[in-house]
């Protein structure tokens, strides 16, 4: 039997041509799961690893007898009310995150569109702190900050798409353009809204919704974001050929067997829906869109079906060490998460835009 | 009749842009559609491929409606080779090909040795075999325009359409393109800049001026002397080359007309 070497099989892990999938999923995974144990210890009281695994694992029905209590009653409460939520929070929202990512990117065909950059997120805001206000949607009831959030998401899509498609494909600079000027009205509502009337809208203020945090994370939070982010990883995991065809172009997509402009829209629905439950419960955090999916195409190419795969996770991960960086930079005061992935973000869009002609 | 057009009306800002279009194509012809540049060759074509909806007309396929054909069940029956050739992305030469197979996987179905042979063989006939593990974008305009015609034979079409197939390819490929197109034995509809080529290879031309149909037949009805300065205006011999038995089109620039006599011929 031919066996490779086990620095070849490491090797061929990271080789984007023909990745071994396996390998890099449970990698992706363990890390993640390796992440959330050490994100949960690192704060102002910092708790073991140890410590923090065996409290997660005492929760456990069958375990509960099965581990014997060595930590305080303190220890449990930071870990398990206050800790947890928010590192799993982090977990879901950046995989959300990358996942929108990834949906708009086939949408506009360009690597440089992103739920912050194209303004999604400041549309998402505006309408949340709008129905806040109002309480236009309060008839869902816990929901009902989720979907006015939604609601902006998907009008903010719709028309930058519209205003950036000409002669039937997207122009580049139009996007980009219509995206920041989007943004700037909806960010504009946002702070007029927040600043006029600022006790209604309790814990979530202006920066809130403009730099994002994971602050005041609750067990709670968790559900929607997750059962959403599921869906719609399944959604486009199933069409992972078409997305892939998208890419060619919207005739040739067309000529490959694709129903186009339906196609667009499930794009649409799904990437709203990502980003406005997102920011529902975590404000707007920037770039992770845009750097995620970068990323994983440097790791296993461009074919959907992988970075899809590879995108989630690592947007869980990169949100997950950059909310402990937030937390302990200026501790004990918190930097909002999203300044932390802008000051990374920034950077790494001049270089995408640099890096090859635009096409 | 394999691809059937009547009546074709297109308009663009209320402008037309092609007029009452009638075109066939029977089974295993190889139809060229010629005309100057903005005579609407393109937009004929893709009416036909269904990326833009005719203002009016009646298109069928094999005698069914192409216009009310599932995007899948026409993609299993037709190939296309457009001018969209830009892929954003980093995608393999061989990847780009796969995806010719996409009409004919089921939802979640994966890549079959089959398809990797048959990918294997677009590559091969198209002279790109070496090139499969390339990336795309690195590829000149003639390379990419032949990924993308192996992408169309992957996707193994009773009917090809074509848009200008060989504008960006050497001789030598434009010959080899061709002649491989003639050997597929599939029905071929092309739009072709080059009048020799479309002279050499068309069973039958169309020939579009300001989208308008001006004249149909076959290359020794339609290649006129005559024709082509109604419809290009320049001036150019025409005569039967004896190596290939086929029309031979000599351009004479008005500045360079050494023999009056000759062209009065």
């Amino acid at each position: 039997m031919n066996k490779l070497s086990p620095l070849v099989r490491f090797r061929s892990i990271w080789n984007p041509d023909e990745p071994n999938m396996k390998w890099m999923i449970t990698l992706l995974l363990l890390f993640g799961v390796l992440s959330v144990v050490l994100a949960v210890g690192i704060g102002p009281v910092a708790v073991a690893p140890v410590t923090v695994a065996k409290i997660v694992l005492s929760k456990a029905p069958m375990l509960r007898d099965a581990i014997p209590i060595t930590w305080t009653q303190l220890d449990e409460n930071i870990v398990w009310t206050l800790r947890l939520p928010r590192v799993l929070l982090g977990m879901i929202v950046g995989a959300s995150l990358a996942v929108t990512g990834v949906a708009m990117q086939a949408l506009v065909r360009n690597a440089l569109a992103d739920p912050f950059i194209l303004g999604v997120s400041s549309g998402a805001a505006a309408t949340a702190t709008l129905g806040m206000l109002f309480g236009v949607f309060a008839f869902f009831g816990t929901y009902a900050l989720s979907i006015s959030a939604f609601l902006g998401a998907a009008a903010t899509i719709i028309a930058v798409y519209a205003i950036s498609r000409v002669k039937g494909s997207i122009n580049i600079t139009q996007l980009l353009l219509s995206g920041v000027v989007v943004a700037m009205i909806m960010d504009a509502i946002t702070n007029i809204i927040t600043l006029s009337a600022p006790n209604a809208l309790g814990l979530h203020n202006a920066a809130f919704w403009m730099s994002g945090s994971l602050a005041g994370a609750k067990w709670g939070y968790l559900t929607l974001p997750l059962i959403v982010m599921i869906g719609c990883m399944m959604v486009l995991m199933t069409r992972y050929r078409a997305l892939n065809a998208l890419l060619l172009g919207d005739e040739t997509a067309g000529t490959l067997g694709y129903h186009v402009s339906r196609l667009q829209k499930l794009l649409v629905l799904v990437a709203s829906l990502l980003a406005g439950v997102t920011i529902a419960v975590s404000g707007s955090i920037g770039f992770v869109g845009l750097m995620v999916p970068h990323m994983a195409r440097l790791l296993v190419g461009s074919d959907h079906k992988r970075v899809l795969l590879v995108s989630a996770p690592l947007g869980g991960i990169l949100v997950v060490w950059t909310d402990v960086v937030a937390r302990i930079v200026i501790a004990p005061q918190e930097l909002p998460l999203g300044l932390l992935t802008a000051l990374i973000g920034g950077p790494f869009f001049i270089w995408l835009l640099k890096r090859k002609p635009r096409i | 009749m394999k691809l059937q057009v009547e009546n074709l009306n297109y308009s663009y800002d209320a402008s037309p842009l092609v007029a009452d279009i009638r075109l066939h194509v029977k089974q295993g012809e190889f139809v060229g559609l010629i005309g100057p540049n903005g005579s609407g060759k393109s937009t004929v074509l893709k009416n036909v491929y269904r990326a833009l909806k005719p203002d009016s007309g009646w298109l069928a396929m094999d005698g069914e409606d192409l216009q009310a054909m599932k995007p899948k069940a026409l993609a299993l029956q037709m190939g296309v080779v457009g001018q969209e050739n830009t892929v954003p992305f980093d995608f393999m030469v061989e990847d780009i090909v796969g995806m010719g197979r996409s009409p004919h996987k089921r939802l979640l179905e994966g890549d079959r040795p089959e398809d990797r042979r048959i990918v294997a063989a677009a590559l091969a006939q198209t002279g790109m075999a070496e090139m499969a593990r390339r990336n795309y974008r690195n590829l000149s305009g003639g390379e990419k325009q032949r990924v993308l015609l192996a992408r169309a034979l992957a996707q193994q079409t009773e009917l090809l359409i074509m848009d200008e197939p060989t504008n960006h390819l050497d001789i030598y490929y434009q010959l080899q393109m061709f002649d491989l197109i003639q050997t597929l034995g599939v029905t071929v509809l092309a739009a072709i800049h080059d009048l020799n080529l479309a002279a050499l290879y068309c069973s039958r031309l169309y020939v579009l001026k300001a989208g308008r149909l001006h004249r149909a037949g076959t290359p020794e009805e339609v290649l006129t002397p005559e024709l082509i300065r109604e419809v290009y205006g320049i001036t150019a011999e025409v005569a039967v080359h004896p190596a290939t038995g086929k029309l031979s089109i000599a351009y004479v620039p008005a500045g360079m007309a050494q023999r009056e006599a000759a062209l009065v011929r």
